[in-house]
């Protein structure tokens, strides 16, 4: 009699315990991943096991490039202090699960904005943060001088899970080039591979090219290819559903692009207060309520351009300074000949 | 309350709870995913999958189906666990042998072989042979043949291929063989039960096997022809070998590590298979007259190997499973494609995951059911 008591005692405390995770799931109307943010204290933002410019890790743990500083942006907005992040490395394969199941909040992980991307999976695009294009690396003594001397039979490394792998396909089809892919999880799998001579050419978008060239053992024995055969929209990423918090994310990274529109740096941003541009003014939090809409205070926006700096102030440290890409290409203001052009904040 | 009851009140409990919390998960996953926008479906499995497998046993590329991705990568992982199931038996035999071999030289070596390998775990094994034996090879332009004609690169093993004319006719002369022998074999017991005499069956069925498929392309309706792989310029420092068969490194590291490591295993069932058996037996067969041969044949190994068999299929069903490492080293199994890219530009985490384990279930049930049917096959038949 006393076992089946227990029986039903046990069976009773699980059914209760059963519907409590029950209404745990599921988001509610206002932001939740900004309240949980708030309370955990940190932003959990997702980025590259190491991609030198974008998200790298130095010997002591500090990520750094500026993929990084979209979440440093994001924690400066919403905690107040920019280090207030946690990375989490994440392959290829990793970052969309462990985006959708909550595991992080932010991905900002060198990611190609694509409709099937943004429609399907539950995830939302909330800007670019670098305009690329996929392009092939070869070694300089190969004679390839353009993508026209590749020959069938050909070799090609690269990261599985990654828009890479269908550009490539339908690269090497409309050539009508036979070609074998080597596909590996992680891309220092893949410049290891290309390194020892298991493929002829190693292709990934031409950033990250430029940036594990750095990451070889005779940098200046390979060369990148001048064609680009893709467009790749690089940005951050967040989960459907939460809109507040998309807006958060989206409003960080277009506050860093248009500071630099405005000239307003992380040394000069605190005098700007006193300026007589209005858009300035609310860009510093002078003027206007704009942080309310989200739920934060009037000094989002200036802590983020005094802690992580102006989308230029960026570039200029992770991508230019560290010699990955020197010229910015597309990724200059439009004002200057580029394609960066952001919503104004008012 | 009646014993009836109390007998099985606890088992309905139990059910429930089982029913309970598998409702749970479902309907938890399925609120989760549709509070973030996410639908579940099997329908991408029939879409295009508008990407390219390195390796493949049957005709794909990208503008083939998902399914058929699942497909390509489900026939390497087979061929993975296959071929790693072969050369670890053999390996096995020959090793767990030479542990009870009385030359302390062979004994030894196979202990310590035995002890290495099995002792460092299997993913540093496969990144051993991949990134560090396979890697230090040389680049295709200066290789020296193997054998003669073939080619062991930096990108792969180049092999003669053949070309076969007719190939359904060698099939069905290696079939009709092996017909004749088993009813060769029939006979030969008939008769030695009948008069004590013993046929050559052995020799015999040798001699089938060999004679019939060769009289097959003596006589000109099977045609073979041999082509061999021949160094191809890319561009001026670059080499590939054209024509023939080719084998990638990553599968050459795969079943190498694989078939090593769980080698290892299968020596130390053959031993205990072997030492199970006691002394008398074999003394006793020696004392009615049997060969040392006719000892192993028909009183040590029938014996042994109902020892060997249930240890010997966990290792099987192990290497099948560990063969999922293999996403490791960009060999394209069930895991790295379909688990792996398939997953990553659909974006159906619990579809695909869910086929996967369900295919790997079925594999490894598949391997148990058929060892099982050896082992109840060879078991002692209590009359």
């Amino acid at each position: 009699m006393l076992k089946i008591v227990r029986n039903f005692v046990l069976f009773f405390s699980a059914a209760i315990l059963l519907a409590a995770c029950q209404q745990g799931g599921g988001s509610g109307k206002k932001s939740k991943t900004l309240d949980n943010t708030k309370k955990a204290g940190f932003v959990k933002c997702g980025v590259s096991q190491g991609l030198p410019g974008f998200s790298n890790a130095d010997a002591s743990g500090n990520w750094t490039g500026i993929d990084v500083d979209v979440c440093r942006a994001v924690a400066a907005a919403v905690l107040g202090d920019s280090e207030k992040v946690k990375y989490f490395p994440l392959s290829a394969k990793e970052r969309f699960t462990a985006l959708t199941s909550g595991e992080i909040d932010v991905l900002s992980r060198n990611t190609t904005w694509t409709l099937s991307r943004d429609a399907d999976i539950g995830l939302t695009f909330v800007g670019v943060n670098f305009y690329d294009g996929q392009g092939f690396m070869v070694r300089k003594n190969s004679g390839i001088n353009s993508t026209s001397d590749f020959k069938s039979g050909i070799s090609a490394c690269t990261n599985i899970g990654t828009t890479t792998e269908l550009n490539m396909r339908d690269f090497f089809n409309s050539k009508g080039i036979k070609y074998e892919p080597v596909a590996f999880e992680k891309a220092d799998e893949v410049v290891a591979a290309y390194d020892a001579g298991r493929c002829d050419t190693y292709t990934t978008d031409k950033s990250g090219l430029a940036a594990q060239r750095t990451k070889m053992k005779n940098p200046d024995e390979h060369k990148v290819l001048p064609e680009t055969i893709s467009k790749e929209p690089l940005g951050p990423v967040v989960r459907q559903g939460d809109s507040v918090w998309e807006d958060i994310v989206r409003w960080s990274l277009n506050t860093m692009i248009e500071a630099e529109e405005y000239g307003i740096t992380s040394s000069n941003a605190e005098s700007m207060k006193t300026s007589e541009n209005p858009a300035i003014k609310r860009l510093v939090g002078a003027e206007g309520e704009l942080g309310a809409a989200f739920g934060l205070d009037n000094d989002w926006s200036l802590r983020i351009i005094q802690q992580v700096g102006n989308y230029g102030e960026s570039y200029k440290k992770h991508i230019a300074d560290t010699g990955i890409l020197p010229k910015r290409g597309p990724n200059q203001l439009w004002t200057k000949g580029g394609i960066l052009y952001v919503p104004p904040a008012r | 309350m009646s014993n009836n009851l109390k007998r099985v009140l606890p088992q309905i409990i139990t059910l429930l709870l089982i029913v309970l919390i598998f409702g749970f998960f479902t309907i938890n996953a399925q609120m989760n995913m549709s509070n973030r926008g996410i639908d579940f479906g099997y329908g991408f499995l029939g879409q295009e999958s508008s990407f390219d497998v390195q390796f493949s046993l049957i005709e794909y590329d990208g503008s083939h189906s998902y399914a058929r991705a699942y497909l390509v990568g489900l026939l390497n992982t087979i061929l993975v666990s296959v071929l790693g199931i072969i050369f670890c038996t053999i390996i096995g035999i020959v090793v767990g042998i030479a542990r009870l071999s009385p030359n302390y030289l062979i004994r030894t070596t196979a202990a310590w072989y035995v002890e290495f390998f099995r002792n460092v775990p299997l993913l540093l094994q496969i990144f051993f042979w991949y990134y560090a034996a396979l890697r230090a090879l040389p680049l295709p332009e200066n290789t020296e043949p193997l054998f003669g004609v073939t080619y062991l690169t930096v990108k792969g093993y180049y092999m003669p291929g053949f070309i076969w004319e007719n190939f359904n006719v060698l099939i069905y002369s290696i079939l009709a063989a092996i017909i004749s022998i088993v009813f060769i074999r029939l006979y030969a017991k008939k008769i030695q039960e009948e008069q004590g005499k013993q046929l050559p069956v052995f020799l015999i069925s040798l001699g089938l096997l060999i004679i019939l498929p060769v009289l097959t392309i003596i006589t000109g309706i099977v045609q073979l022809e041999v082509e061999l792989p021949v160094l191809k310029q890319l561009s001026k420092t670059s080499f590939i070998y054209e024509g023939g068969v080719s084998v990638p490194p990553e599968l050459i590291a795969l079943v190498l590590a694989l078939s090593l490591y769980t080698a290892t295993f299968v020596a130390e069932c053959v031993r205990a298979g072997i030492q199970g058996i006691s002394k008398g037996q074999k003394e006793a067969a020696a004392s009615v007259g049997l060969t040392p041969n006719q000892i192993l044949k028909l009183v040590v190994m029938p014996q042994a190997l109902r020892i060997i068999i249930p240890p010997t299929t966990n290792q099987y069903l192990n290497l099948t499973k560990n063969s999922s490492l293999a996403a490791a080293i960009a060999y394209p199994d069930l895991v790295l494609v379909f688990a792996g890219t398939a997953l990553m530009q659909t974006g159906r985490a619990i579809e695909i995951v869910s086929i996967t384990m369900l295919t790997y279930l079925t594999l490894s049930l598949s391997i148990s059911v058929l060892m099982n049917w050896y082992n109840k096959k060879i078991a002692i038949k209590e009359k």
